[in-house]
């Protein structure tokens, strides 16, 4: 387990590395559109063939990967802080606490929040740079995104607050800050690492989403948001099974991210 | 020499033609209703076209006016009256005999202003009443209050209602009558048994039994179910579908040419523009409109964006519009240098690969479209590159469309605008709404209260004029004088003319796409299917 471990973090310092270094790796800038060579296969030159504008996939994969495996797991930390603050709370404090930030966790999860990237989208100053409004977009996945992680976590920190181990803790002396920082938070990590995981392929995808009603990134910059919206036509995937690429580095990524897990499960 | 083998052929596969059988194809969405005088959506409109009975048709193929109910017609009073005389012994769906009386009642309950009829607002040319006169059960004079323009062309969308029938507009003179409407499933029409065409060997058309329109709005699954042959028509399929169908299937994939649809970009020249002084006076200058236009390679945008299936386009007025597109107007050819020779006019500089206007401020602008819709955002990003070879930076900003409309409409708060234009009428008075320089929908800067340039005051004079002309050839004349204008001072950049594209399955006879709508079923009434295709509906 430990070597499979050590390859998962061998491959994803690898990709990391790859992207963070894509202005020199990547043979041809993400925008350059080779207009000739439109939808070409897989080549010397082209090593992931082009996309429907004749722009080079491999290079797009790589500054996409950059975009997304930055700001992915920036949303997804900004969420699940978000839910071990809310989530903890609610299950540690119990009672009249719990009962309100459970209202508005329910509150949270109903909401159609669609409305809001719209609101945001329109009111965006129009020169504002494609980066710009993906930073944005990924901010606010982040500060919505909390609610389903919040309710586990609540019921993780409540399980662990009526366990036989806090009571111990409690009956020893140990109280505040001590008992949620020494016994309840390390019984918690396994549960937060998960949520945090599972979070960053959300958000990607999400992004993918998002991208339908122009809050995603916007053209000419890639994501694996918007490198993964040419698999909506199952005939191009037949033909063209290279773009399954960025489908191939997105599973790869949030395997070796699990892979990266702690194996301790925490104690009820 | 062309038209006499057109109706040979017509005329030689209407006997070959086998009666009954279903036709089966797809609506988008549900019709928003089914009364013919209240159609605006596309759903609503296949079925008033399919069901509804018109005094005057324009043939899809020729774009000639046809006689229908009325056998023949007369303008007079300068474009305000209109005399028809109507063919005898017709009856609606129901048997109820069809009368002036019912042409009258439906102009009456069409120009009714408490109705909202879109179909209506076409006849609107002046406030006041339309009149009719009957002298006789089978001749009708309506006078409108002020001559329209292209009178008897507006008869093809008008469907005749019944006065008597109790089944109200249920009593249909089209080929076909709705017969069952289940909401987000179909809609289903079958053969009106009065109908009154007949085809060569007397036989009262239509040829088929009955219409299954179903509700699809997912155009994958219309094109899988197409390919399985459980539809035997797409009226319109877009490009990258067609270029997909045509390698599978190439019987099946039709291309009629250029369509009424293009793609435009227009600067916003609205001075009350909460947008920088300079910028305003960048997109005032026809050189600046100009140099973008030549700095555009449209050639590409169609063999990329379109799969070759659009055409640069010219002008307003596409070349499937035959009479009013004018044939002697030139394109803007795609043209780098020329562009930077224009921009140089105007004091701009190419400098470090960076366009500088006199006053150094770095060309840079945002282009905004419409989300979601794939080929405006291609052809975003192939115009931002386009530009950037001269030096202009482009930020493509993608919104859902209603924030796109308020913006365009409302707070007129953004610099240019990717969107498309489709002109369902051939005739210009269609179009006043854009062009007159106080309208609503003058893209570039509506409702102004006096004409901004000279142009634009030449165009509102020669838009007036071809209005109030009657004789078609000098209203021509106008309005080729108003392409022009609109050609030279490019207020809108059109882009491209797109394809009219459909798929049609070997199963169905007599089927000639078209270049406008309905392409594919606008001789409904001599649709047929193929024997196998009647033995697998038997089964």
């Amino acid at each position: 387990m430990k070597r499979a471990r050590n390859i998962a973090a061998g491959v994803l310092i690898l990709i990391f590395a790859a992207s963070l270094l894509a202005g020199f790796v990547a043979p041809a800038p993400y925008a350059a559109q080779f207009r000739d060579l439109v939808s070409a296969p897989a080549s010397r030159r082209f090593w992931l063939g082009t996309d429907e504008l004749g722009r080079d996939r491999w290079s797009r994969l790589l500054y996409g990967t950059r975009i997304s495996l930055l700001l992915a797991p920036a949303a997804a930390m900004l969420a699940t802080f978000l839910a071990v603050v809310i989530g903890g709370v609610a299950g540690y404090a119990g009672g009249w606490c719990d009962r309100v930030i459970r209202r508005v966790i329910d509150l949270f999860l109903s909401l159609p929040w669609l409305f809001l990237f719209l609101i945001v989208r329109s009111l965006l100053p129009l020169d504002a740079t494609p980066l710009t409004s993906v930073i944005v977009t990924f901010t606010i996945m982040g500060l919505v995104g909390w609610a389903p992680a919040a309710r586990i976590i609540r019921a993780g920190a409540q399980s662990l607050r009526n366990s036989d181990l806090v009571l111990h803790a409690r009956a020893c002396g140990c109280h505040g800050l001590r008992l949620v920082l020494v016994h309840i938070a390390p019984g918690l990590k396994p549960v937060i690492f998960a949520q945090f995981w599972i979070a960053i392929p959300t958000f990607i995808l999400g992004e993918a989403s998002l991208g339908l009603i122009g809050l995603g990134v916007a053209e000419p910059l890639p994501s694996w948001g918007n490198l993964l919206r040419e698999l909506a036509n199952p005939q191009s995937v037949m033909s063209n099974p290279w773009i399954l690429a960025p489908l191939a580095v997105l599973v790869i990524v949030v395997s070796c991210f699990q892979l990266l897990l702690p194996e301790r499960e925490f104690v009820s | 020499m062309k038209r006499l083998l057109t109706v040979f052929g017509i005329t030689a596969a209407s006997l070959l033609a086998q009666w009954g059988g279903e036709l089966r194809f797809c609506l988008r969405s549900d019709p928003k209703t089914f009364n013919p005088l209240l159609v605006e959506d596309e759903a609503s409109e296949t079925v008033r076209y399919l069901t509804g009975g018109v005094l005057i048709r324009v043939n899809r193929l020729t774009q000639e006016l046809e006689p229908e109910l009325a056998t023949s017609w007369k303008i007079s009073q300068q474009g305000r009256a209109i005399t028809f005389q109507l063919r005898r012994g017709v009856s609606f769906s129901d048997g109820t005999p069809f009368t002036a009386d019912d042409v009258a009642y439906t102009m009456h309950a069409l120009m009714d202003p408490a109705l909202h009829s879109p179909t209506g607002d076409s006849f609107r040319s002046a406030p006041g009443d339309v009149q009719t006169t009957v002298p006789a059960p089978d001749r009708i004079t309506i006078v409108f209050p002020a001559p329209v323009a292209g009178l008897d062309r507006l008869f093809d969308q008008v469907a005749i209602l019944s006065s008597r029938s109790p089944k109200k507009e249920a009593a249909t003179l089209g080929p076909f009558v709705v017969s069952r409407y289940t909401p987000g499933t179909e809609v289903v029409l079958e053969r009106n048994p009065q109908y009154w065409k007949t085809d060569a060997g007397g036989r009262r058309l239509p040829y088929l039994d009955a219409i299954h329109l179903d509700i699809q709005q997912n155009r994958e699954i219309e094109l899988v179910r197409f390919l399985r042959g459980e539809l035997q028509l797409i009226n319109t399929i877009d490009p990258e579908m067609f270029s997909r169908l045509s390698k599978q299937e190439p019987a099946m994939a039709r291309d009629a040419g250029p369509s009424l649809e293009s793609e435009m970009i227009w600067f916003n020249q609205n001075p009350s523009a909460p947008l920088p002084d300079y910028e305003k006076s960048w997109f005032r200058s026809q050189n600046f409109r100009r140099a973008i236009s030549a700095a555009i390679n449209r050639a590409d945008i169609c063999r990329i964006v379109y799969y070759g299936h659009a055409q640069p386009a010219v002008g307003p007025v596409s070349p499937a519009n035959r009479f009013w597109f004018n044939a002697a107007l030139k394109s803007h050819p795609f043209d780098p240098k020329d562009a930077l020779a224009r921009l140089a006019r105007d004091g701009f500089e190419l400098n470090n690969g960076v366009l500088r206007d006199h006053d150094g401020h770095a060309v840079e602008f945002s282009l905004i479209t419409n989300s979601g819709n794939k080929a405006r955002e291609q052809m975003a990003a192939m115009i931002q590159q386009d530009l950037a070879a001269i030096g202009i930076k482009l930020n493509i900003v993608t919104l859902d469309f209603r924030s796109l409309i308020e913006r365009i409409s409302q707070s007129s708060h953004y610099e240019a605008c990717l969107l498309g234009l489709t002109n369902y009428d051939l005739d210009p008075s269609s179009q006043m709404n854009v062009w007159l320089s106080s309208a609503e929908n003058h893209q570039w800067y509506p409702n102004q209260k006096k004409p901004a340039t000279p142009w634009e005051a030449e165009i509102d004079r020669l838009m007036q004029a071809q209005a109030a002309a009657v004789v078609p050839a000098k209203r021509k004349a106008y309005f080729d004088q108003v392409q022009e204008i609109v050609s030279d001072q490019a207020p809108f950049l059109y882009l491209v003319t797109k394809d009219s594209l459909s798929a049609v399955s070997p199963a169905v006879q007599n089927v000639q796409p078209a270049m406008i709508r309905p392409q594919t079923y606008w001789n409904a009434e001599r649709l047929a299917l193929a024997p196998a295709q009647l033995a697998r509906n038997a089964r």
